[in-house]
């Protein structure tokens, strides 16, 4: 099998950057801010492979990069350098078409194309549901009309279909039918992170980023939360990135995973060899840390 | 069908100032299709190290461990891409853990039945039928069948884990003591399960405390010291 996505280099810097940024930072350095340009690396040089199906984790404590790595892949800030490509096999024919390097069995580096044509991407391929559910969801919209929205980004424009599609997905994230007119600020935060599922699957995506999807909600709620994404994991096939510091979540639901710190990746591997046989320093002390 | 050749494993501790701790050094055996091959020694001799590497739930430091994968050939489980182990895990390899370690909010039945479901693509009414077969085998009460193994007893637990593992008949079963905390009916109930397993071809590599149970079950076994 091949892998679906493919990221080469990913590397981000806030700030002007320098020569020796890349070098004079990082777990070696216990630092990420280059002493010679004061500039903030973000992370630096990221590889990674998503496979159809997989669950990918990324862990790591406060700034080592999880969250700018997901933000790059959903083209919400532009990478300093690396490219990211999908395989074409999976992609709707306008797209494929869109992405042609015709000899290629993956498209073209996604970061260098246009605003445009990045946002055709996302609204065609990704999801994503955050921590906060303020940045996902439109607060006073109803909740329908959240999901409405994104399908009309993604081509849909007939009413009824979406209606249709709304409440069936509302359903499935346990969201009361009766319900789904209210808007979400209406809604308990274990309900509207639910409504932000709905939203990030309602264009069937290829590709689902979850950033810290359970952090702030309490046991309960964080354990229906968990438990609705791995049944949809499951019911979809669904290829994830999954961002979280907690090693529980990551357990849960991810195959494989990569530990970060200070913009690199320190240690991958599968799940289980990560929790019981960390190599890394830095993630033996994550492992000896769990509660 | 599996051979260990020269497996050395070294725990190097950072956290305690790169302390190093010895796991299993020089461990070489083969076994063939169908044969059950026990590895015996006093606690902390690295049994289940052994067990361990071979599933890659331990990285192996050196050494080679070749399995004749059904679907890739022979492979070396220390070196083989993460890709394909988990792949040979998800249809090939089972391994059963001395405490059970699953995903919590799941019922037994649902626990057991995943397996077959997933691997063997039978019907979800088949697959029900299997995995409740299986629980009355293993004497687990019918009213526990639809509760959450979390709130089991330890000798319950163990044996939910070990039908998790044998429902769906892998190539290779890794078994890591799945009868220390058991009864000796229940002993019997699982030692019954396994021959059948065996003779339906299953390879298998275990750790056994007790030597009669070992003696009864393995058709080889390879010392640890």
């Amino acid at each position: 099998m091949e892998a679906l996505l493919k990221a080469r280099r990913l590397s981000k810097i806030f700030g002007p950057g320098c020569s020796l940024c890349n070098e004079s930072t990082g777990p070696d350095f216990d630092t990420n801010v280059c002493p010679h340009c004061h500039s903030v690396v973000a992370c630096n040089a990221v590889d990674f492979d998503l496979y159809p199906g997989e669950v990918l984790g990324i862990v790591g404590e406060s700034g080592s990069g999880k969250s700018t790595l997901i933000k790059l892949a959903h083209f919400e800030w532009s990478a300093t350098d690396g490219e990211m490509t999908l395989h074409r096999s999976g992609l709707p024919a306008a797209l494929a078409e869109l992405l042609a390097d015709k000899a290629d069995q993956y498209t073209c580096n996604l970061f260098g194309l246009s605003q445009f044509q990045q946002r055709q991407v996302r609204n065609a391929l990704m999801g994503i549901v955050y921590q906060n559910p303020l940045l996902g969801l439109r607060m006073n919209v109803s909740s329908g009309g959240n999901i409405a929205e994104r399908l009309l980004g993604a081509g849909w424009r007939h009413i009824g279909k979406m209606c249709d599609r709304a409440s069936e997905l509302l359903e499935k994230t346990e969201i009361p039918i009766s319900r789904m007119d209210e808007p979400p600020k209406n809604f308990s935060g274990g309900m509207q992170q639910r409504v932000q599922i709905a939203k990030a699957l309602s264009n069937n995506p290829l590709l689902l980023l979850l950033d810290e999807v359970t952090t702030g909600l309490d046991l309960s709620v964080q354990a229906r939360v968990l438990d609705l994404i791995r049944s949809l994991q499951r019911e979809f096939q669904l290829s994830m990135l999954v961002v979280s510091h907690d090693l529980g979540v990551i357990n849960l639901l991810c195959n494989r995973t990569m530990v970060m710190k200070h913009g690199r990746v320190v240690e991958s591997g599968l799940t289980d060899q990560i929790l019981q046989d960390p190599q890394h320093g830095y993630t033996q002390l994550l492992v000896a840390s769990q509660l | 069908m599996l051979r260990v050749e020269n497996l050395q494993k070294n725990f190097n501790v950072k956290i305690l100032g790169d302390k190093h701790i010895p796991g299993c050094h020089d461990i070489s055996f083969q076994l063939k299709a169908g044969q059950f091959v026990s590895l015996s020694g006093p606690s902390g001799a690295g049994k289940s190290t052994i067990l361990k590497c071979i599933y890659r739930t331990y990285l192996p430091g050196s050494g080679h461990i070749w399995y004749d994968s059904a679907n890739y050939g022979v492979v070396d489980l220390a070196t083989v891409s993460e890709r394909i182990l988990l792949d040979i895990r998800n249809r090939e390899m089972a391994y059963v853990s001395q405490f059970l370690n699953v995903i919590p909010r799941v019922s037994a039945l649902d626990l057991v039945m995943e397996p077959i479901l997933t691997r063997n693509g039978v019907s979800y009414q088949e697959a029900r039928e299997r995995a409740c077969h299986l629980l009355q085998r293993l004497q687990i009460p019918e009213e526990l069948f639809e509760a959450y193994p979390a709130t089991f007893s330890g000798g319950e637990q163990q044996r939910v884990n070990i039908a998790r593992a044998v429902s769906w008949k892998p190539r290779l079963l890794l078994l890591d003591e799945p009868t220390a905390s058991l009864d000796v009916k229940s002993i019997d109930r699982v030692l019954e399960l396994l021959t059948e397993l065996r003779q339906q071809g299953t390879t298998m590599v275990g750790i056994f405390h007790d030597p009669e149970i070992m003696k009864k079950t393995a058709s080889h076994i390879y010392p640890l010291q």
